[in-house]
């Protein structure tokens, strides 16, 4: 059984397509308040994990459980409280932004009639459509598009956003508008399920990792640990051959004018090379970045078809 | 769900534009006619055409007997084939599916939009058929419509067998909309399940001119569709009337159970 503060669990989660095992028993637990990023290569399996989670794509074997309740079983009672956005955005082209959030809302339970139209008015605001009027989605930028399927997601106010890569086609400012607007979305109590194969965003945003590598969860924990120092100092200094004979065997690998040395304690090793005339021009702890973490998680590329 | 699937039918300008289309057919017919005067001999040409040009209130009924045979269906083919299949190609179906609609709802609001879609259909085509017909043509005034039997009708009586017509084509299309609206559960191209559809109806009716086919006849689904005529014989003939709706049913109720069996099952990967 899962805590009352779970809003994502799978049990040994598996999807197989012939004897292809797309999901092969992914147990993901994802926890109130968290921004979880969900990192995973091209074809590791994301977007049919995304797809299970919200009922589309129904599991071969084990069970998934949002917000407390199974999925598909209590999908019409759970999801109305799931803002998505699914791979790409979708709209009617021939209608406004305003007409497909209106007929989208209508489309399902849980979209109260009485204020549709302010919620509209509300999240068109909030991602930046504000000013877009009663022009066709036809029109409409990819940009545009992606800020329209997240005032869908939004629209209800929902306790938990499955993002499946919500800053794609957007430009620099745009991804730093959303992820500005996420970020302030969790602080007010919003669950954030972001799956995206982009480490940098993942890395700014994400509280909680997990990493999905040719379908197998690899790693998942919190992002704090997964980049905690690792005991050792990097130290820049101009005069690398001195600082090697002062520090013996403290100095773990050498790199032209950077080295790492052993010791948790920068102002220690700082002490130690200036006592000894050794000049030193810079000095941080050692933590490893989530890309070094994921790449000694996973295989490989997920694309890449080897001979 | 269904007001919704009804807004997005009747909001979208195709479903107007085809609805145009289609009755372009009947008024260019009714336009020839007026202006040479040459009507098809009795029992050529589509029914009722033959009797339009000395009684303008029998053009609806000529009218959809023009399009019953190719444009009707093909229309109904069209709008039932993108039911689901144009949702899944627009990348809206997960969103709807996920919102969440309820896939058993979403079918049967589809259902309910196509069959609109051909009862609104179906009476515009009456509507300006009647309008173009009064128009063009001579209205005999009172009691002198002659029945196929030879026997004579009332206006009263014309007009309540008029709409019983267009309730019999209206499901008549039933048959086509369900082929196509399954199709539209199998494949993500709205393209291929109307052409699916329209491969029934061409290969049902070239059955239908066989006569090594003539076991198999009564079962095609264009069968009955020219039996709206019974209902201007008198007394009405209400044998394949009854068979056509019969026949309709049954391919409805096994076409749209497979669609429901299959959609409600399959993973949506569009």
């Amino acid at each position: 059984m899962t805590g009352s503060d779970t809003v994502i669990a799978t049990h040994g989660l598996r999807k197989a397509y012939g004897s292809l095992r797309a999901v092969d028993g992914i147990d993901l637990d994802v926890r109130a308040g968290d921004v979880y990023g969900f990192l995973g290569a091209n074809g590791s399996g994301k977007t049919t994990t995304v797809r299970m989670l919200l009922g589309l794509v129904l599991p071969t074997a084990g069970t998934v459980e949002v917000l407390g309740r199974p999925i598909p079983k209590a999908a019409r009672e759970v999801l109305p409280q799931v803002g998505a956005l699914i791979e790409h955005p979708a709209a009617y082209g021939h209608l406004s932004a305003a007409a497909n959030l209106s007929l989208f809302d209508a489309a399902g339970p849980g979209g109260v009639r009485r204020t549709r139209r302010s919620r509209i008015a509300e999240v068109l605001e909030q991602v930046g459509l504000g000013g877009v009027g009663k022009r066709p989605v036809r029109g409409f930028s990819l940009g545009m598009r992606q800020r329209l399927g997240l005032a869908g997601a939004l629209l209800r106010r929902p306790a938990l956003l499955v993002l499946d890569e919500p800053t794609n086609g957007l430009d620099p400012q745009g991804i730093h508008e959303i992820r500005t607007l996420l970020l302030d979305l969790n602080r007010t109590g919003t669950t954030v399920f972001l799956s995206s194969h982009l480490l940098a965003e993942i890395e700014q945003l994400a509280t909680r990792v997990g990493v999905l590598d040719r379908g197998r969860m690899v790693l998942q924990d919190d992002l704090a640990t997964l980049t905690a120092p690792t005991g050792a100092t990097v130290v820049d200094t101009p005069q690398a051959e001195r600082a090697r004979a002062v520090l013996g065997d403290r100095v773990l690998s050498a790199d032209g004018d950077r080295l790492v040395v052993r010791g948790a304690e920068p102002a220690e090793v700082n002490a130690v090379l200036v006592g000894a005339g050794v000049p030193v021009s810079g000095l941080t702890l050692q933590r490893p970045t989530l890309e070094e973490v994921v790449l000694a998680a996973a295989t490989g590329s997920g694309d890449r078809v080897a001979a | 769900m269904i007001a919704v699937e009804l807004r997005k039918l009747f909001r979208r300008p195709r479903t107007w534009i085809t609805i145009a289309l289609l009755n372009s057919l009947p008024v260019l017919v009714a336009v020839l006619l007026k202006l040479t005067d040459l009507a098809p001999r009795p029992g050529e040409g589509p029914a009722f055409l033959s009797a339009v040009l000395t009684n303008g209130t029998l053009f609806p009924l000529a009218a959809l007997a023009i399009v019953l045979p190719l444009f009707l269906p093909i229309a109904v083919a069209v709008v039932a084939g993108d039911a689901v299949a144009g949702e899944a190609q627009g990348g809206t179906l997960r969103y709807l599916l996920a919102r969440p609609a309820g896939r058993t709802r979403l079918l049967v609001a589809k259902l309910v939009a196509v069959i609109a879609f051909v009862l609104v259909t179906v009476v515009i085509v009456a509507a300006v058929g009647y309008l173009v017909g009064t128009t063009l043509f001579e209205v005999q005034s009172v009691g002198a419509t002659t029945a196929l039997s030879g026997s004579t009708l009332t206006p009263e009586q014309v007009a309540w067998r008029t709409v019983l017509s267009i309730g019999y084509v209206t499901i008549s299309m039933l048959g086509v909309a369900a082929f196509a609206l399954f199709f539209s559960t199998l494949t993500d191209s709205p393209q291929l399940a109307t052409l699916g559809a329209l491969a029934v109806l061409i290969g049902s009716s070239l059955l239908f001119t066989l006569d090594a086919a003539s076991d198999i006849a009564p079962y095609l689904p264009t069968r009955y569709w020219l039996s709206f005529v019974d209902f201007f014989r008198d007394p009405i003939l209400w044998r394949d009337v009854v068979r056509g709706l019969g026949l309709q049913a049954v391919y409805v109720v096994v076409l749209l159970g497979a669609a429901w069996a299959n959609f409600t099952t399959k993973d949506i990967a569009s």
